[in-house]
């Protein structure tokens, strides 16, 4: 199941600035059950694919010692950091067995078109 | 989720360690959402941990600490407690239980956890004129017992403890602490008698007199001697003793006049079925200490709250067929700071039973097990914490004991190495020197509610990195968790996200074709996907299935996506084939040039005699292969890794063997190999040893005579083990064929990510050799053949630099993404 969202305006951004609803392209340039880094405008956000059809948005780095999150494993709503294996809900950011402070994660949907839509706010 | 009204009502009587941990499960597992909890508990007060009254007696423990579910527990989780209220009636007809003081409950299913009470064995003067005990005698079984016995002692001098089992030393010893002087007067010939044999009992004796202890034994107490109060006590051969306070230790009785008034069917317990239930009555149900089941009745913990999860698996459907099928009772014990543990029969039950001894009265050590079949059915240890845990577990799994039983009763070097007495460490004494947790740490995680050695390590990460230390820090949690250690199966499934051990998880693969990682979550964890399962499962498929495994790679870890290892800053390490560690200048070149080009920031020989460049980017992995021109190295993975070679025959004077040739071959036939972890071998030319062979997962080292000493399970890593001579062969085809056997079989049996040092000790060197060598299991061939397809399919990795997976396999940040791009449209 894919969650389709009707696609939001979106909204012109500077090149400085990373704020609004962006679109990251199509859902398929990320392999099913995996994760890829994408910059915007400065930052940097992981965005994963689950087999369960779902897609998460997160910050790119662990808050641990900034593993590439992106390069982590997902099962379920786990994501489990490659470099020492801390985990968390890839849902809500929350750690999960540890006491890192939680990832910030990102509204994130696909479109009727498969492509990845995301809302980076400014708080 | 039920209104109130369609919920049943749920009575349970009794609020002891089996009967609030019964209502602790059912909270756990939503029994709420059913049931409506009643619990009647005849002491005032919450529930406590009965096991820690001697603390509270010897004073190392504070009364309120003892609590494990306090008054407020009970109304935050909407359990209505009747605390201070004695049951006294069942009415099974009309299905009600009565209180005293009036009250009534109706029930539609009734718990009685009624537990036990002291026996107070028959003596005169025991009983003043109102019928109470004499001042200055007391039994030792509830909280109002143990402060009674502590106001009393203040004015005492000299206590007697008539019993010597397990609470009567415990009674001892509190009273030593409260500066008493102590006699245990016994019946029996030697101490705890249920639990010990003479000479071990005879040891625990020596150990105690130590402490400063008396003991009477085979005396039978016919009398209490005083006339208002205590002043001695009388003996059945004349002899008495002089005592301001006796307590009465002489066993416990199970507590079943209730539900022998209710008619239930009662022998010594009150008798319930496999599934707890009352012979005659479906809903009635009786666990814990008053509760007989298969002619068993149990007064440790361990079973008492194994009974409790069953019966609360039953009653909330969780597992309707959920079946107690009796426990394997050992434990260990601190008798007054003797280490002490018991497991099964303390005697052999029949000639063929195996009895292994050793005694070391000057240390008052003692260690017996009593093996059948090859496996543990009774062990007692005395004196020795060393050994203690791995010979429990061999108890409790049922596990194949070493052909050699010394290796089973003398600490392994590995066990022995760093100081295990974890109480004298101070709280800040780092326990997991890879992720440096603390005792305190560790401490405060049980005291938070873990109780598994599995839970102490997912909460604090001790353990979790080399593994080491799990000794120490299952140490810290018994020191911690006062007695209430409970085992995680979780701990001996394969993976841990699908409830199934090793040969239960390839049955089931097998029987129902599962080819991929995501068909086995659906099949046999109800769709949930487990992340700490998938790189596990995906080994043990590759392993089962060869070409017909069904690759999906997000269940590959990122080295095994990328065939690369990733390092502290994301960036990864590439290691290329060196076969045997024997290269060529046109190699180095190649490396030389890819080093440059791809500004590897550091370029490093490596502990397996390898070249690895280090600080590459994932884009850049595919053209760094393409450059060398070599094949991967697999120094990422669980798999296959080096053989390690000294120069041997072909240049060194000493060599006997050409163990660069055989290396060679080595590494040509096992490159790529998948395994439950990594595999790292040697070859040595002589008995020198420079490749270091004997501490190698697999290695051969030449011996005069043309032949090879063949070295399984050594290590020299986080353990330091030599390895066991497996076979001596003659050829190095011979060789070839014997390691490729050994790695076969442990691919089959090893546990994920148990080295093989581990899988070899565990096995036993004799069953391997009987297995590998002898062909005992008539498997040889069948194991040869696995190995040879296994190697037919090798497929180089690094050759999907120019044919990836996925287009995006190499990508980072799949770059016509980026975001002013994707604003702009």
């Amino acid at each position: 199941m894919v969650l389709i969202t009707k696609a939001p305006d979106v909204f012109a951004v500077s090149d400085m600035s990373s704020y609004g609803t962006h679109i990251l392209g199509s859902a398929a340039q990320i392999p099913i059950g995996e994760g890829r880094r994408f910059e915007i405008g400065g930052m940097a956000i992981a965005v994963f694919r689950s087999r369960q059809g779902r897609v998460y948005a997160t910050q790119a780095e662990c808050p641990h010692r900034a593993g590439p999150l992106a390069d982590g494993l997902l099962g379920g709503e786990a994501l489990v950091c490659p470099l020492h294996n801390f985990r968390f809900d890839v849902g809500t950011g929350e750690p999960l067995g540890n006491d890192c402070p939680a990832l910030r994660t990102y509204p994130v949907s696909v479109n009727e078109a498969g492509e990845i839509l995301v809302a980076i706010s400014g708080s | 989720m039920m209104n109130a009204s369609e919920k049943q009502k749920l009575v349970v009587i009794g609020n002891g360690m089996a009967g609030a941990r019964f209502v602790e499960e059912m909270v756990n597992l939503g029994g709420q959402d059913t049931y409506d909890i009643a619990v009647i508990g005849e002491e005032s007060c919450g529930n406590y941990n009965r096991i820690l009254l001697s603390g509270v007696l010897s004073g190392s423990h504070d009364p309120n600490d003892i609590f494990i579910n306090p008054l407020d527990w009970y109304a935050e989780n909407n359990v209505t407690l009747h605390s201070g209220v004695r049951a006294i009636g069942i009415d099974r007809k009309g299905k009600m239980a009565y209180g005293s003081g009036g009250l009534l409950l109706p029930y539609d299913k009734l718990v009685i956890a009624t537990g036990s009470s002291a026996f107070v064995p028959p003596m005169d003067g025991l009983y003043d004129d109102d019928g109470d005990f004499k001042k200055g005698a007391f039994v030792f079984r509830t909280l109002d017992d143990c402060s009674a016995i502590i106001k009393h002692a203040e004015g005492a001098r000299r206590a007697a403890v008539i019993g010597g089992g397990l609470l009567g030393l415990e009674a001892a010893r509190g009273l030593m602490n409260r500066g008493l002087e102590v006699d245990v007067v016994h019946l029996m010939g030697w101490l705890m008698d249920t639990q010990l044999d003479s000479l071990s009992g005879q040891l625990l004796q020596q150990s105690l007199e130590e402490l400063g202890v008396q003991f009477h034994l085979e005396k039978l107490t016919t009398a209490v001697l005083g006339d208002d109060r205590v002043t001695g006590l009388q003996f059945k051969d004349g002899d008495t003793l002089d005592c301001d306070l006796v307590v009465m230790s002489a066993g416990i009785r199970p507590n079943v006049d209730l539900a022998r008034m209710a008619g239930l069917h009662v022998r010594r317990g009150i008798l319930v079925n496999d599934g707890l239930t009352c012979r005659n009555d479906q809903d009635i149900y009786a666990i814990g200490e008053c509760a007989e089941h298969r002619s068993q009745v149990y007064g440790l913990v361990a079973p008492l709250w194994e009974q409790a999860r069953v019966l609360a698996e039953r009653l909330t459907e969780r597992n309707a067929d959920s079946a107690y099928v009796g426990s394997r009772i050992s434990t260990k014990l601190k008798v007054m700071g003797v280490e002490l543990a018991v497991a099964g029969s303390k005697d052999p039950l029949d000639d063929d039973d195996e009895v292994v001894t050793y005694v070391e009265p000057n240390r008052n050590v003692y260690k017996k097990v009593i093996v059948r079949d090859g496996k543990v059915t009774g062990a007692i240890l005395l004196g020795d914490g060393l050994t203690m845990p791995r010979i429990l577990q061999a108890f409790d799994r049922g596990e194949a004991l070493p052909e050699n039983r010394s290796e089973l009763l003398f600490p392994l070097a590995a066990d022995a190495g760093p100081s295990l007495n974890v109480e004298d460490m101070p709280d800040d004494a780092q326990i997991c020197n890879c992720n440096g947790v603390t005792k305190g740490r560790i401490i405060a995680a049980v005291d938070g509610g873990c109780r598994s050695l599995k839970a102490v390590c997912d909460a604090t990460r001790a353990g979790t990195g080399c593994g080491s230390c799990k000794m120490q820090v299952q140490a810290v949690l018994e020191l911690a968790a006062d007695g209430l250690v409970a085992d995680d199966p979780s701990a001996h499934y394969y993976v841990p996200g699908i409830p199934l051990t090793k040969p239960e998880l390839v049955g089931a693969i097998k029987a129902m074709e599962l080819r991929s990682v995501s068909r086995v979550f659906e099949a046999l964890a109800g769709g949930r996907e487990d992340a700490g399962s998938k790189h596990g499962l995906a080994s043990l498929l590759r392993t089962i299935w060869g070409a017909e495994y069904e690759d999906e790679r997000d269940a590959r870890f990122i080295n095994d996506r990328v065939h690369a290892n990733i390092q502290n800053d994301g960036t990864f390490s590439v290691v290329p084939r060196i076969y045997g560690g024997v290269t060529t200048p046109d190699q180095l070149r190649r490396i030389a040039d890819a080093a440059e080009k791809y500004e590897a920031r550091m370029v490093k020989i490596t502990g397996g005699q390898r070249i690895d460049l280090l600080g590459i980017p994932k884009e850049h992995l595919p053209a760094v292969w393409q450059e060398v021109g070599m094949p991967s190295g697999h120094a990422y993975t669980k798999a296959f890794r080096t053989c390690k070679t000294c120069v041997g025959t072909e240049f060194c004077r000493f060599g006997v063997g050409d163990s660069t040739k055989l290396g060679v071959q080595i590494e040509q036939r096992f490159q790529g190999i998948e395994s439950p972890h990594k595999m790292k071998l040697a070859v040595s030319g002589c008995p020198r040893n420079c490749a270091e062979s004997t501490t190698k997962d697999v290695g051969a080292t030449a011996i005069e005579g043309g032949k090879w000493e063949v070295y399984i399970g050594g290590a020299a890593g986080s353990r330091v083990r030599k390895g066991d001579v497996l076979c001596v062969t003659d050829t190095h085809d011979e060789t070839l064929l014997i390691m490729g056997r050994f790695m076969q079989y442990y691919r089959e049996n090893a546990r994920y990510l148990e080295r093989t040092y581990d899988f070899v000790e565990r096995t036993g060197i004799e069953r391997l050799r009987q297995i590998l060598v002898e062909d005992g299991e008539g498997i040889c061939d069948r194991l040869d053949q696995d190995m040879q397809a296994a190697v037919d399919a090798y497929q180089d990795p690094w050759l999907e630099a120019g044919d990836p997976v996925h287009p995006n396999q190499f990508v980072t940040t799949p770059a016509e993404l980026t975001a002013p791009a994707a604003a702009a449209r």
